[in-house]
């Protein structure tokens, strides 16, 4: 989540941060690169970042530290979530809410997100005040001074957030609850904004530790994109965090998610449901889990049949079938724990979910066994290489492209190589990935009802509204 | 295509202000050059030839063509139309058409709001040709085809029916209800289920005949593409179209602003609140001092004046925002927060407060230079991709602000004055009349009597 979500502002809706599922970089020929970054690593051990883009006199400036809410404790969700809004109070030598002045001051646009993997802070700026940003950001990576009078009011905005993102809807408070079944030894069973009870809970000690022995220049990245040269910016890099010392990171637990045999259905009615809907989730090959070889034709498979209006399954289930109102799927490989892949749908109006159930379900088996036409594989690949090439029209996509990367423990060249590894995905590959996967057993189903329905296999919803 | 997500209508208005040029303050200024492009068949269009991606990103808008133009009993109308028109045209079905805008990864697609209707046009040029040629199929020839006409009204039911728990919606549903009646702009753009169901293809078609013209079309283009290659581009989508639309004028609104509050109970623990009072129209005289004063008190995010109170201080919210809404017929300075039930009372306290502050203390030297800096310095992110700047030149032209806007916009912001900026919160300012919606439990405020 991010600190804040602003409605209008200057002429833009600024969208709140989410866990960004960004995967992949831009077509361009094989061979070729999709942002040619510079990179540098300091003697302490930051990673530095730099694509080159000379449209506006502006850069966008990221800072990712490889921390996020998979590494908190045990009954301390939240953690990183809620040290990501503290690194906006005082430091050493800034007063609460100085930093976002300065920003401002400068002409600065600026926000922050927390994800399971990471937590990242970035500022968009006139380049001449990239110095500065680099400055504040190094500033508050070592010197924040946590006190109760900043924490106490910070944790009632967490709790506001918490309430708008999950409490205020059924829905996501389902897949707060279904995400907690899927994960059966993994954190990332645990929502990243927490627990409420934990939240409340956390304390001061708990929050300094979990800075001091996560934020770290060893344990960061530096991104910048934008009207710069690389090596003023490797200069300005080593002028600003050179001087911030390594720590000593701790080990981090080798989670392991053991294989799911079971299926799981979680239901939850409530009043404030009109229409159900219904989702199957399941964990996937991620790039660090693998296997590697299945992630690409995945990709492909996965946008093949669930990836927009041309879909198969919008198609089958919304347009033909007219069993439902949207249905789709998507994957997400981008991890460092296990990835996903996620079905959803919602039932037309007449058809119980048990029914959509069951023609989603006919549909991934015929998939399964003739997942898409040759030519229609040549189609997807086509489209998430271009996806490449328009990456390229925004300031901070290729950053947060990058930052994510390697946030995760991937390489620049992973990013680069991006097209290349679709173009290289055979129709063989996603016929083999379909038949392994879009049977599989192990998953979570998800089903959201109106109070009034009397259960999910006998009848319609009773709802009239 | 019409997207399930439901949007709040209050904020799902983009852009409504244009303000673009390559900034002055922090960094080095560059100036926009915008050409005035006139095709053949005399179709108008602002471009700037950016060759930082090979694209072609094209905004356009209808004016008077959204949601001021349904028939009495068929809201919803204009908003159907704009999800249906991407849906089939000409030869191409409706399975024909996203299939090649989703191979070639072109963006066509159209939004109806109260006032306007605006589609959005961006594709790679390698597969510019295929895109402009179903863009005008869109515009002059869409088949309205059984299939996506019902799929698509019944999307639209289906978010209707679950806005009807969402708080956002339901909060700034009630306070336009509230303020406009029976006027246009008191009900939303999607219109309600008993109209949409209502709604006839000969409905949908007699919308497009009438609202798409020649005369009020205004376009921005931006992208790898010159004036002389625009100009067939333009004639191509745009030809056809009629040289006159009826589309509607705008008419002056009545806006009820009480000062009261409505409450519409909604089993949520946070309640979304809204507010609003009268704003300034878009070339107002005091239109640059109010924006700069709205910036200074909600829109400038965690630094404002509202979220130092209501956030910082008290956490009582994680959102506190105001911004300027200049509807044509009725401008508007609104706002939101959402907080839990408990708070809400407190918090609208504090919203009436920095609203009586600012009106009789005005602001400071301080604050105001903050405001202008941040305004000013910020000015060139709003260049880095090639929709947005499209999507200024659409606005700039809407709002009649002339073709040097984006090169004189620094100056006008840095120009205001203290004084002005004081002397337009005191004229303008109305505590008392700031009416509220608020949807959820309150506590310590009853429901409002279902009307």
């Amino acid at each position: 989540m991010s600190r804040f979500r602003t409605g209008l502002h200057a002429g833009t809706v600024l969208l709140v941060m989410t866990a960004l599922v960004l995967v992949g970089a831009l077509s361009i020929p094989a061979g070729a690169a999709v942002f040619s970054p510079r990179t540098k690593t300091l003697a302490n051990g930051l990673e530095v970042v730099v694509v080159e883009n000379h449209r506006a006199p502006v850069v966008t400036h990221m800072l990712w530290y490889k921390v996020g809410a998979m590494d908190e404790p045990q009954g301390k969700s939240g953690l990183a979530h809620f040290l990501e809004h503290l690194m906006f109070k005082a430091t050493d030598k800034l007063k609460a809410g100085e930093f976002s002045a300065i920003v401002a001051r400068n002409g600065g646009n600026e926000n922050a997100f927390t994800t399971q993997d990471y937590t990242a802070y970035f500022q968009s700026v006139s380049k001449d005040r990239l110095g500065l940003m680099m400055k504040l950001e190094a500033d508050r990576m070592v010197n924040l001074k946590l006190t109760p009078e900043v924490i106490e009011p910070e944790r009632k905005v967490i709790l506001e957030e918490r309430r708008m993102r999950t409490d205020n809807d059924a829905g996501s408070q389902l897949q707060e609850e279904s995400g907690a079944a899927l994960f059966r030894n993994h954190p990332y069973g645990t929502p990243v904004i927490g627990w409420e009870r934990e939240i409340e809970h956390l304390s001061i000690d708990d929050i300094t530790s979990f800075y001091k022995r996560y934020y770290a220049p060893n344990n960061a990245i530096v991104v910048v994109a934008g009207d710069v040269k690389a090596d003023e910016v490797f200069k300005l890099a080593e002028k600003y965090y050179g001087r911030l010392k390594p720590s000593d990171l701790p080990t981090r637990p080798d989670w392991r998610e053991p294989p799911h045999r079971a299926d799981i259905m979680v239901t939850m009615k409530d009043a404030r449901v009109k229409e159900p809907s219904w989702s199957r989730r399941m964990t996937a090959p991620s790039f660090a889990t693998g296997p590697d070889k299945d992630i690409y034709p995945l990709e492909v498979l996965i946008n093949g049949i669930g990836g927009g209006g041309s879909s198969v399954l919008y198609q089958s289930l919304v347009v033909d079938k007219k069993v439902a109102n949207s249905a789709g799927a998507w994957f997400d490989p981008a991890a460092r724990g296990p990835g996903q892949i996620v079905f959803y749908a919602e039932p037309a109006k007449g058809v119980t979910v048990e029914e959509l159930q069951d023609a989603f379900q006919k549909e991934l088996a015929g998939l399964a066994k003739n997942p898409l036409s040759d030519a229609d594989i040549e189609k997807i690949k086509r489209r998430l290489v271009d996806s490449a090439e328009l990456a390229l029209d925004s300031l901070s996509t290729p950053a947060r492209v990058l930052g994510q990367a390697l946030a995760i423990g991937r390489s620049v060249d992973d990013v680069e190589n991006y097209p290349d590894r679709i173009e290289a995905v055979t129709p063989e590959q996603v016929r083999d990935v379909a038949a392994r996967y879009l049977s599989r057993h192990g998953y979570v189903t998800s089903i959201l009802l109106p109070k009034a329905t009397e259960s999910v296999s006998t009848g319609e919803a009773e709802n009239k509204s | 295509m019409h997207f399930m997500k439901s949007q709040v209508r209050f904020f799902a208005l983009i852009l409504f202000i244009a303000l673009g040029t390559l900034s002055a303050a922090p960094g080095s200024a560059r100036a926009v050059e915008i050409e005035q492009v006139t095709s053949d068949k005399g179709i108008k269009a602002w471009l700037v030839h950016d060759p930082s991606v090979d694209v072609i990103a094209m905004e356009f808008t209808f004016r008077g063509a959204g949601a001021v133009m349904d028939p009495q009993g068929k809201r919803g109308t204009a908003n159907m139309v704009a999800s249906l028109i991407d849906e089939g045209a000409g030869e191409r079905d409706s399975k024909a058409v996203r299939s090649i805008l989703e191979a070639d990864s072109i963006t066509m697609r159209f939004n109806a709001g109260l006032e306007d209707l605006h589609g959005s046009f961006y594709s790679l040029n390698r597969y510019r040709d295929e895109g402009i040629s179903l863009l005008h199929d869109a515009l002059t020839a869409p088949r309205f085809d059984k299939e996506p006409v019902e799929r698509i009204r019944r999307q639209i039911i289906s978010n209707l029916v679950q806005e009807q728990s969402d708080p956002d919606t339901v909060a700034s549903n009630a306070l336009m209800s509230g303020l406009f009646g029976s006027q246009a702009y008191g009900m939303p753009s999607d219109g309600d289920q008993k109209a949409v169901v209502s709604i006839s293809t000969d409905d949908l078609r007699a919308h497009v005949k009438n609202a798409f013209g020649r005369d009020n079309l205004i376009i921005g283009v931006t992208g790898n593409i010159t004036a002389d290659e625009l100009k067939p581009i333009l004639d191509r989508v745009f030809g056809d179209l009629p040289a006159h639309s009826k589309a509607m004028k705008p008419g002056k609104e009545e806006a009820a602003f009480d000062g009261g509050t409505v409450v519409k109970s909604l089993d949520v623990p946070q309640s979304s609140v809204v507010f609003a009072q009268a704003g300034p129209a878009r070339r107002d005289k005091d239109f640059y001092a109010l924006y700069i004063l709205n910036h200074i008190m909600g829109g400038s995010g965690l630094n404002s004046l509202l979220s130092g109170e209501i956030r910082e201080k008290r956490g009582l919210v994680y959102t506190v925002t105001s911004y300027l809404h200049p509807l044509t017929g009725a401008p508007l300075l609104a706002g939101y927060l959402g907080t839990k039930n408990a708070s809400v009372k407190e918090a609208v306290g504090l919203v009436r407060k920095v609203w009586k502050d600012v009106r009789d203390n005005g602001v400071t030297s301080a604050e105001l230079e903050d405001a202008k800096t941040f305004l000013t310095g910020s000015y060139p992110l709003r260049f880095t991709n090639s929709s947005s700047i499209a999507s200024m030149l659409a606005a700039i032209q809407e709002d009649g602000l002339g073709i040097d806007y984006i090169n004189r916009r620094n100056d006008i912001i840095s120009s205001v004055t203290l004084d002005q900026v004081n002397a337009a919160a005191g004229k303008w300012l109305k505590p008392d009349a700031l009416t509220f919606a608020i949807a959820g439990k309150p506590e310590g405020m009853a429901a409002s009597p279902a009307n």
